[in-house]
């Protein structure tokens, strides 16, 4: 019945001078609500590739710095070898809090009642978390070959993000890398650099008497501490050095790593 | 195909490039050509863009009121950036992460909305679609060729694939750590259309002022 009058309507409409007040009114809404669901149908169809892509990239960093990482690997099976686990930084302990599955790095470090505001900052990363999830490979007889910390600060543009992967001892360095950051490229950036990388191997973290030696400078120091700063790339390099400290020092892993070497954790 | 489409899709490419002759769109020549591979993908996101907005605007010409054009194109053109955005995050994401904001920034590229002023307000959807494509191929080129001297000289690689060995890694070659910043974009465009108008004389500007001379006098 009403379907010649819903016509009208819009005949008068289409008929109607293009510069008009109602017909420009109508061009926008029309326009708005068309575009805003073809920008949120995409949005949300895409949404779990995005994700999935994100988990993907993420595993794919823990294995590369695990040194398990090769071309055409299959990620997801590989990193079934890990076990990721919350740690309680400020116990030292594993907390039972969280679902590791579930738990979300990101928003834990903004989050206050999950994190406090730093004063001694050397990472410039203004709050940090109190709980993190940290990755243990584990040999077939269950015992910890490698764990995976996650690492991050400011280096001279960016926020650098990264992994370190120490040995069973808590101690030894097997590698690190970082997965994002926005250093200038072939400069800073040459963080990513696969040679620069390769110095971390073997390197120790604190000398015996527990203090924490692990530098990156151009002056060399102690070799087994010592990384060589970036060519051409200082401050990047600086923020490599006080960021790796801090996440291994005390307001950051150390309690945990010294409870995991004592198999109290 | 005809004589005016084919023009519409070659003309862009060198007799009139965006970059080189209207020198539009330079900004994220810069930022983006510091290797080939992302220079491509962006290349493609840009072409896409112009391509679909001339198209979408050139369809509602006769419906856009003149009072709020612009805003009109911008949200088409706004639209289909977060739409291949979305795309690249999804599809292609160790690139996107490269690119970050620029696929965004996309949407203040000048060549998308001069093409979309200038040209597909007053044509037909095919036509448009077409000097959409043919201007993303010109912009597309020139990225392309600024990425290949930025990637060459100062990585030592083209695509990722070593060409020149550069010495931290055991060859032979320093690489040149200005062109693997933006400003060095700026030589190697400027460059390129002193190389193109020396080629094609008729693209060189005329003076806009003639130095006086004592004969004159």
């Amino acid at each position: 019945m009403s379907e010649p009058k819903k016509e009208g309507i819009f005949k008068s409409f289409k008929n109607l001078p293009i510069d008009s007040i109602p017909k420009t009114v109508l061009v926008a809404v029309v326009l708005c609500l068309f575009c805003s669901m073809v920008v949120s149908f995409a949005a949300v169809n895409l949404k779990s590739f995005q994700l999935a892509n994100k988990v993907r990239d993420k595993q794919k960093n823990i294995l590369q710095v695990a040194g398990l990482y090769y071309e055409g690997i299959n990620i997801e099976q590989s990193f079934a070898s890990f076990e990721p686990m919350i740690v309680d930084i400020n116990e030292g302990l594993y907390s039972d809090k969280f679902n590791p599955q579930e738990f979300d790095d990101f928003s834990a470090a903004n989050d206050p009642m999950l994190s406090e505001a730093l004063i001694d900052d050397p990472a410039s990363i203004g709050r940090r978390t109190n709980y993190a999830t940290v990755y243990l490979l584990k040999n077939k007889d269950e015992s910890v070959d490698k764990i995976i910390l996650p690492i991050h600060g400011y280096g001279l543009w960016s926020t650098l993000y990264g992994f370190v992967a120490l040995e069973e001892d808590g101690n030894e360095i097997y590698g690190l890398q970082f997965y994002q950051h926005a250093e200038t490229p072939g400069l800073g950036g040459e963080v990513d650099n696969p040679k620069w990388r390769a110095q971390w191997a073997g390197k120790k973290v604190k000398n015996q008497d527990g203090e924490i030696m692990i530098q990156v400078a151009k002056i060399p120091g102690v070799s087994e501490h010592h990384i060589d700063a970036l060519a051409g790339a200082t401050l990047t390099s600086n923020g490599v050095h006080n960021l790796v400290r801090f996440w291994l020092g005390e307001s950051g892993f150390d309690k945990f790593l010294v409870n995991f070497k004592n198999g109290t954790t | 195909m005809s004589q005016t489409r084919k023009k519409l899709l070659v003309d862009p490419l060198v007799d009139n490039n965006p970059i080189a002759l209207q020198v539009l769109g330079i900004c994220s020549a810069l930022a983006v050509t510091s290797s080939l591979k992302v220079s491509l993908v962006m290349a493609l996101a840009v072409i896409a863009v112009t391509a679909f907005s001339s198209l979408f605007i050139s369809i509602l010409r006769n419906h856009i009121p003149n009072s709020i054009r612009i805003i009109v194109q911008m949200t088409i053109i706004a639209s289909l950036v977060i739409v291949v955005d979305q795309i690249l995050k999804a599809y292609a994401y160790e690139i996107s992460k490269t690119l970050s904001v620029f696929v965004g920034l996309i949407i203040t590229n000048c060549i998308v909305m001069g093409r979309a002023e200038a040209f597909a307000m007053n044509n037909s959807p095919v036509d448009s679609f077409f000097d959409g494509v043919g201007n993303g191929l010109g912009y597309g080129l020139l990225l392309m060729c600024v990425g290949f001297f930025r990637e060459l000289f100062g990585a030592g690689s083209l695509f990722g694939v070593v060409i020149l060995q550069p010495l931290s890694e055991g060859g032979w070659y320093v690489p040149n750590g200005l062109l693997l910043l933006p400003p060095s974009a700026f030589f190697i465009i400027g460059f390129l259309i002193w190389g193109l108008r020396s080629w094609k004389k008729s693209q060189v500007e005329s003076p806009e002022f003639k130095i006086q001379t004592v004969e004159d006098h």
